[in-house]
């Protein structure tokens, strides 16, 4: 079966599709979390150098990982939107900002509990945390920049214009334990490499990993489809929606 | 019981890092559920209205809505 993707181009069609996708991403993230939890905090065995300190992994990598991944899919969205003035691509881009910043904010709290005991210290300005900051400023920019212009046109290219220019720290974020001497650890997961942890430490990650996927696009689908109601309220196809009884 | 939450010496570090999400996580589906509640709201408010943007604003000096 051929599926004409560019029908979903359109907020009519998208609107009910997203609804459906939300609602069962946000189960399956429910489901992996619960699997992902019980590993991370139950199953997994204690570390020998960091002791249970390590549990905070599951949460902070996944976070942390979905951080950097929103903001270049914002970018990506981004691109659409000014290349193609396409309004449900800014409309996307827009939906993920917030929730990359909630992952951002996440990743440099839950680091910040699990560098005290492992390294003495909540923060420093280390290449790897200054540069995830940075990645958290450029969320809130997006988002601070949206409120301050009034016409929404004029700010889906305003804040595409951003969001592309920032999309560089992304891979300085990515290589800075490479590229400096950091006091954070460099990847412990590789694609290339035999992973330089137990399996079942591995599994829990990956399943913390998987839900945190599950759970960004059922909170940007949510969003999204808020978001077109609020920017389409005028148009017939809202009227229907509103009329046949449908429910948020 | 007590020596799972005391995470070997650990549990302020641990469940502050947890609780922290836990809460984040809460208080964006709490949001969200406002937000597209809101909208519909909004939304229903304007076409009952016949507004084009559900503000009853007017530009200034021209008589058309914003």
């Amino acid at each position: 079966m051929i599926i004409n993707w560019f029908r979903y181009a359109s907020p009519v069609s998208f609107y009910p599709l997203a609804g459906r996708l939300a609602r069962a991403f946000g189960i399956l993230a429910a489901l992996l979390a619960a699997i992902g939890l019980w590993i991370g905090l139950v199953a997994a065995p204690t570390d020998a150098t960091q002791g249970d300190a390590y549990r905070i992994i599951f949460i902070h990598v996944p976070t942390a990982w979905m951080a950097m991944f929103l903001y270049l899919v914002m970018a990506f969205w981004s691109a659409l939107a000014l290349g193609l003035n396409a309004r449900l691509s800014a409309m996307m881009a827009q939906a993920l900002a917030p929730t990359g910043a909630l992952m951002a904010a996440l990743a440099l709290w839950s680091g910040a509990f699990w560098g005290r005991p492992t390294w003495g210290t909540y923060w420093a300005w280390d290449a790897r945390m200054t540069s995830t900051l940075i990645l958290l400023f450029l969320y809130l920019g997006v988002i601070a920049l949206r409120q301050a212009i009034d016409e929404p046109r004029r700010a889906d290219r305003a804040c595409a214009v951003l969001a592309l220019v920032g999309a560089v720290n992304v891979p300085i974020i990515y290589f800075s334990v490479q590229w400096w001497n950091t006091l954070h650890q460099g990847s412990s997961i590789s694609l290339t490499a035999a992973p330089k942890m137990a399996m079942i430490m591995l599994a829990g990650l990956l399943f913390m990993t998987a839900a945190a996927w599950c759970y960004c696009i059922a909170a940007v689908l949510t969003r999204a489809r808020a978001i077109i109601v609020e920017r389409e309220r005028s148009a017939g196809w809202v009227a229907s929606l509103i009329g046949s009884g449908a429910s948020p | 019981m007590m020596h799972f939450l005391e995470m070997g010496g650990y549990a302020w570090y641990v469940w502050m890092a947890y609780g922290a999400v836990a809460a984040a996580i809460i208080a964006e589906i709490v949001a969200l559920r406002r937000r597209s509640r809101r909208a519909f709201e909004v939304a229903r408010m304007v076409q009952q209205a016949g507004d084009t943007d559900g503000l009853g604003l007017q530009v200034a000096g021209t008589g058309r809505t914003r």
